[in-house]
């Protein structure tokens, strides 16, 4: 393995000598955790309530999915599954999905990928997840003490006039989370354009940084707007100062078009890093050097800039211009070319080269899979005249669970599973989690797949009956079948990753046999990060094909 | 990164960064990126007030009459002039006068307080006239000239929205700015041997003071729509 740093500093010697701090032994106090500025002890934090939030969300989705089993809607009132999907789709959209990848993972890795030895600002890091934090509880508080009912999208005037529920606490959840993803992403574009090692040219950086960088520009240029809007209507309800009130001539459409100008390039904040995982994913486990490297790289800021102009697609049924819907469609077709080239690029990386079916592996071809049917069901609804069919139907549903959770969750669990030796300095059940991975992929399909067949049929979303139309009801119970399954598929890696923290193989330093700086720092790494100077002198993705070939039999034989 | 510099910057350089030139680089990255969300969070406003103001022109006309011009005036010279002590503020940071920082922090303290005084002033004169949107929202209709009151009231929550946001900037810049102030005093390495940290407070305040510069025409200064090339009646 070709190596990328070049060691400068003396005390090498007592490197393999004696056990050395690392970050996660560096401190024991809970003080020393919750007033950390260590990137790495920052993620671990975010990793362990973004799970917790990730358990809420999904209990409430368990409560939707077998509330729709019966057509006859028995289990709750209207009112009832109506604050429930409302929670399913904010603690998910707002506190999981938007912080999973970026926080955690890339909280953890920007640092080690460009040779630093934290962020640009650890102190702001902290505090965004303070910030998280307070999101959080105010979202659960509202949630826990009454409910919300307006959906997670809070459509004035509903949302500001007529809405009995907690809408301004949660929309205060919402802002103060916004002023996380804000700091997240401030963090990571100034680290990514200042703290890079000597050597590490724009052009050296992993895909994994690229993703990352173009969600800091949409962290940055999306959140704010989306954050002054959500604080318009809690005006609005709290003091009457009128900003979208339609009875004094405001225009509350205005409002969606505020809140999908964010909302959608949303969408790509929690997409992006997944695409940069699934890049280091692919050419890791094909042991070759990405295919179109640069492609990728600039794909990923052309979605974040093509994001942008899209958001339109939301509000086809809105009073949007007709002629305003056929541009914004046009630009969402756009919009899939850059998304089909990184799909693309990853196929070709697996072409040729010596694919290892290694868990993380699994995870990742599970990615492209669903996010394949969740790109190739977007054009479906870019089209004008057929999304008016489709709109507000469980087709929709089913489209952006492919891509958010298809794609969101698959890409953050292939990426645990990728650096969980780095993170932990442990090695877990491979064969669980091959098998798991298999769960998911299966569990989500008979979840998600059945919902677009149901939708083309016409069941309309947010509804807790369709006693209207009793044949819907196979594909809600094959539903809620797959969401079972989905969830046991969720719950599995808690277990064998917990497990491993105690019982699991120490890790070496790499492996995976991988290249990247990450892995030429020890496992789990030191509070600095490397232990010695880093000088970038290889290109990214170094992978000699003939050189890896005793690796790969190493690997094969599960031992690395 | 010299050694030799390497004792003197030990107090004010951070951990993570190799030298002060990298952090000194970052911090200034980090004030323009933040100040690029903060275009993006006025941004939106500005946006609701251009579609409102062109469906309303005439009653938003009638509306701004209510404004007083000249406390607005007073308020914008005051916040150019209190821009312009900041600027000389950093450039007596690059020489070290920490005297000179000093007095022109605090003439910059002075104008933000007048600037909130004057605010309070008319804040207070637009709620003894119940022209506070809501349900206290009743205003003599003599003065309005037969303009539609709703929208009049659309008017005032804009105003009350996009002013109120820039006062509660300016009460952050006078926190900041005392902060500053205090560190100076103070003698603290970290704002006294590099002017950098008085210079990302200048970046906000000017900020705050551009975003003032656009409010006062918007708000104040509105051409009577339906006279001369104020823009014509649809």
């Amino acid at each position: 393995m070709s190596t990328t740093v070049k060691t400068e500093v003396g005390g090498m010697e007592h490197f393999h000598t004696k056990p050395e701090l690392n970050y996660l032994t560096n401190g024991h106090s809970i003080r020393s955790w919750l007033l950390t500025e260590d990137h790495k002890r920052i993620a671990m934090l975010y990793l362990i309530s973004v799970s917790f939030f990730f358990l809420i969300g999904g209990l409430a989705a368990a409560g939707v999915r077998y509330e729709l089993m019966s057509p006859a809607g028995n289990m709750m009132e209207s009112e009832t599954y109506n604050k429930l999907f409302t929670a399913h789709g904010a603690v998910m959209v707002f506190l999981f999905l938007l912080v999973a990848v970026p926080a955690v993972l890339g909280n953890f890795l920007i640092p080690l990928m460009i040779g630093a030895r934290d962020l640009a600002f650890p102190r702001l890091n902290l505090l965004s997840w303070y910030l998280y934090m307070a999101a959080g509880t105010c979202i659960m508080l509202a949630t826990l003490g009454g409910g919300v009912d307006t959906g997670w999208t809070f459509y004035t005037p509903y949302s500001s006039m007529y809405s009995n529920s907690n809408v301004s606490l949660t929309l205060l959840g919402v802002f103060l989370g916004g002023f996380s993803s804000i700091t997240t992403g401030m963090n990571f574009i100034v680290t990514i354009h200042k703290m890079r090692a000597p050597g590490m040219t724009w052009f050296r950086l992993p895909l994994f940084i690229w993703g990352h960088y173009a969600t800091g520009v949409i962290m940055l240029l999306g959140t704010p707007v989306v954050a002054i809007t959500l604080l318009c209507v809690i005006f609005e309800r709290t003091f009457q100062l009128p900003i979208y009130s339609p009875e004094l001539g405001g225009d509350p459409v205005l409002f969606q078009h505020m809140f999908w100008f964010y909302s959608h390039p949303a969408v790509y904040i929690m997409i992006l890093p997944a695409f940069g995982v699934i890049s280091e994913i692919m050419t890791a486990f094909s042991r070759k050097r990405v295919f179109g490297y640069h492609m990728i790289a600039f794909s990923s800021l052309a979605i974040a800039f093509l994001g942008f102009l899209v958001w339109g697609h939301h509000m086809f049924v809105s009073s949007q211009s007709m002629y305003q819907s056929v541009i914004f469609s046009l630009l969402t077709f756009l919009l899939a070319v850059p998304s089909a080239i990184k799909v693309w690029n990853w196929t070709a990386t697996m072409y040729k080269g010596n694919v290892v079916l290694a868990s993380p592996m699994i995870y990742g071809i599970g990615f492209q899979g669903l996010f394949l049917v969740g790109g190739l069901t977007g054009p479906f609804l870019a089209s004008y005249g057929n999304d008016i069919h489709l709109t507000a139907t469980y087709f929709v549903v089913a489209h952006f669970h492919y891509v958010m959770v298809g794609g969101s969750i698959m890409g953050f669990l292939a990426g645990i599973h990728f650096w969980w030796p780095k993170m932990t300095g442990r090695l877990y059940n491979e064969s669980v989690a091959k098998w798991n991975g298999l769960l998911v992929f299966v569990g989500f399909n008979l979840t998600f797949f059945p919902q677009f067949i149901v939708g083309w049929m016409g069941m309309p979303r947010r509804y807790h009956y369709y006693y209207f139309a009793p044949e819907f009801q196979p594909y809600h119970i094959m539903s809620t079948l797959g969401a079972s399954f989905l969830g046991i598929g969720f719950v599995i890696p808690v277990i064998y990753m917990v497990h491993s923290l105690f019982k699991g193989e120490r890790a070496t330093d790499n492996p995976w046999n991988a290249h990247g700086l990450e892995w030429n720092t020890s496992s789990p790494p030191p509070t600095e990060n490397f232990r010695y100077k880093v000088i970038v002198t290889d290109d990214v993705y170094d992978y000699d094909p003939v050189a890896e070939h005793e690796n790969d039999m190493q690997l094969a034989g599960g031992k690395a | 990164m010299s050694h030799a510099a390497h004792g003197d910057e030990f107090n004010v350089l951070k951990f993570q960064y190799e030298d002060m030139d990298q952090q000194n680089d970052s911090y200034i990255v980090g004030m323009w990126t933040f100040l690029v969300t903060e275009v993006m969070f006025f941004g939106m406003l500005f946006l609701t007030y251009s579609l409102y103001r062109a469906n309303y022109q005439n009653d938003w006309f009638t509306a701004h009459e209510q404004l007083d011009w000249k406390l607005g005036g007073i308020n914008t010279a005051n916040l150019l002039f209190s821009s312009f002590l900041m600027a000389t503020a950093v450039r007596q940071a690059q020489l070290k006068d920490r005297k000179g920082v000093l007095l022109r922090l605090a003439g910059v303290l002075a104008c933000a307080f007048g600037f909130l005084v004057i605010k309070y002033v008319e804040y207070s004169g637009k709620y003894e006239h119940h022209l506070f949107p809501g349900p206290g929202f009743a205003p003599d209709v003599t003065h309005f000239h037969g303009a539609n009151l709703d929208h009049v009231q659309l008017f005032f929550g804009l105003y009350f929205a996009m002013t109120g946001l820039h006062g509660v900037h300016v009460l952050v810049g006078i926190l900041v700015i005392g902060a500053l102030g205090l560190m100076w005093f103070k003698g603290k390495k970290i704002v006294t041997e590099d002017y950098v940290p008085t210079e990302l407070v200048g970046l906000y305040w000017h900020f705050v003071d551009i975003v003032w510069i656009f409010l006062y025409p918007l708000f104040y200064l509105m051409p009577n729509p339906s006279v001369g090339s104020g823009g014509g009646n649809h």
